[in-house]
């Protein structure tokens, strides 16, 4: 982005004045539409679109070997592809640390928050579990894909149906639907809050996104914290974290009634 | 030739299309695109440029260069999950890609420069490449470049002697169809993208040429009427 635009959005924010005229907790409307792809390629989908931004996550479910730590539960593997087709600053090639960090932190608050029963993905101790594979594309970069990537990675989890599988062959038959879903405990809503000078804002745009002092994003399920990461070169004061806190845990109450 | 006594699982006729979808300008950030939906197999296409070309012995001082690059999203397969990034499959793809859109573009006004071209599947019923063929091809012409005409794809299929068009991927796969990828430009009926999988005899190859032009000019009526919508006022200059 030019500089000027870069120093003008800056020097607003500073002020608490946002680019597009929200208030600094003004969250987009969020859409979330689960079974956006059809379920003979995805066992479970969501899309979820915040103003410019869009996402898509899909859920496979296969049957393989447990870790040998955990003989008798599942196993989740998430991950973000920030897709060249999203944006003009996302490239080819293998996943820069972006892309790292933001798998990573919408990982965490699945399996941080015990978001799914492990143990009730395991088919036989020792042998056999169900891997859950969440894979999150952005489609359109308009920012705060941190709360978008999380937000869908949830709904597609709630929209997933186990395909039918047979224990006696180990076979897994794609083509027929158990329509049993996953077990499901609690459901992480994650919110990132970003720091501009003193203010802080929560859905930060693609623009506002490159003026953060820093971030905080915050994970909370049954009115927990279940995981969080900071990120950007500002340090933070107890006192913002606190404030940073606040602000996460009111805007997850909106984005967990997208929901449900 | 054709028994009488095969029919389509989907009931389609021969020479029907899978039911077809398209919308331009589906992502805000890119300098064009296109979504393109033939039954259960999505392609989006999104061009970024003409942009800097790094690396730079890559670089053309005559005109730009059009990359292509296609990929199956993870959970886009039916079955097992496609493992991420590219395979030798998609490479191919995005190779051929490439030459199925190349020879209906000028760049020659963008010298040192890369037009990418990036095509997501999100799901997939077989003709993955002819569907993010067509999706591109409409994604170019989003993007204002001068195209001397559009290109359409549709893979062609002999199950036994009987010729369709638009497998499925049940179609290609299960009951093993010879599988004929086949892209062809708007106005002058040139062949842009070719390949064949399986055996077939030269009078039933040629058949399939012939039924791939008709789906191909139907495809460009369903291309042509998306960009239209967009661009009521400006159709032709933008070469559609």
């Amino acid at each position: 982005m030019a500089n000027k635009s870069l120093d003008y959005i800056t020097s607003l924010l500073q002020k608490g004045i946002r680019f597009d005229e929200r208030s600094l907790e003004a969250y987009r409307e969020p859409i979330v539409v689960e079974r956006v792809i059809s379920p003979r390629s995805s066992e479970g989908s969501a899309r979820v679109k915040i103003a410019g931004t869009e996402v898509v996550a899909g859920v496979k479910l296969s049957v393989g070997e447990p870790y040998p730590d955990t003989p008798d539960e599942g196993s989740i593997v998430v991950n973000v592809e920030l897709i060249p087709l999203a944006s003009p600053e996302f490239e080819t090639g293998p996943p820069d640390v972006a892309a790292v960090e933001l798998s990573r932190v919408v990982d965490r608050a699945i399996r941080e928050s015990g978001a799914l029963d492990m143990k009730k993905l395991c088919v036989k101790s020792g042998e056999k579990i169900w891997m859950v594979f969440i894979d999150i594309y952005p489609l359109n970069d308009n920012g705060n894909l941190f709360d978008a990537c999380a937000l869908a990675s949830i709904a597609a989890l709630q929209d997933a149906k186990f395909p039918k599988y047979d224990a006696k062959t180990g076979i897994v038959d794609y083509s027929s639907s158990s329509n049993k879903g996953l077990p499901i405990v609690r459901l992480p809503i994650s919110c990132t809050v970003l720091k501009v000078g003193q203010q802080y804002l929560v859905d930060p745009s693609f623009e506002e996104e490159q003026a953060l002092d820093a971030r905080l994003t915050i994970a909370v399920a049954d009115g927990k914290i279940c995981a969080m990461q900071k990120g950007g070169d500002g340090a933070l004061t107890f006192e913002d974290i606190q404030k940073m806190v606040d602000i996460a845990f009111r805007s997850t109450e909106l984005l967990r009634r997208k929901l449900e | 030739m054709a028994s009488k006594k095969f029919s389509r699982s989907d009931g389609r006729a021969f020479d029907q299309l899978r039911p077809m979808e398209t919308r331009v300008g589906v992502i805000p950030r890119a300098d064009g695109s296109a979504l393109f939906r033939i039954g259960n197999t999505v392609a989006i296409a999104a061009v970024y440029g003409p942009r800097a070309f790094h690396p730079t012995f890559l670089r053309n001082p005559e005109r730009g260069v059009l990359r292509c690059n296609y990929n199956m999203m993870a959970f886009s397969g039916s079955g097992e999950r496609v493992r991420p990034g590219p395979s030798r499959r998609s490479r191919e793809i995005s190779l051929v890609t490439e030459k199925a859109l190349n020879s209906v573009i000028d760049l020659s006004e963008f010298p040192n420069t890369v037009v990418d071209v990036f095509i997501e599947l999100l799901q997939t019923d077989g003709g993955t490449r002819c569907a993010g063929i067509t999706a591109a091809s409409m994604a170019l012409a989003d993007a204002g470049f001068l195209m001397k005409e559009m290109v359409s794809a549709v893979s062609v299929g002999a199950l036994e002697d009987n010729l369709v068009v638009d497998l499925t991927s049940e179609e290609d796969c299960e009951l093993k169809a010879v599988d004929i990828p086949i892209a062809m430009t708007s106005r002058s009926k040139n062949i842009t993208l070719l390949q064949l999988d399986g055996m077939i005899s030269k009078d039933n190859f040629f058949a399939a040429v012939e039924l791939a032009k008709k789906a191909c000019s139907a495809l460009h009526d369903v291309q042509a009427k998306a960009l239209r919508e967009k661009y009521p006022q400006g159709a032709d200059e933008n070469g559609k």
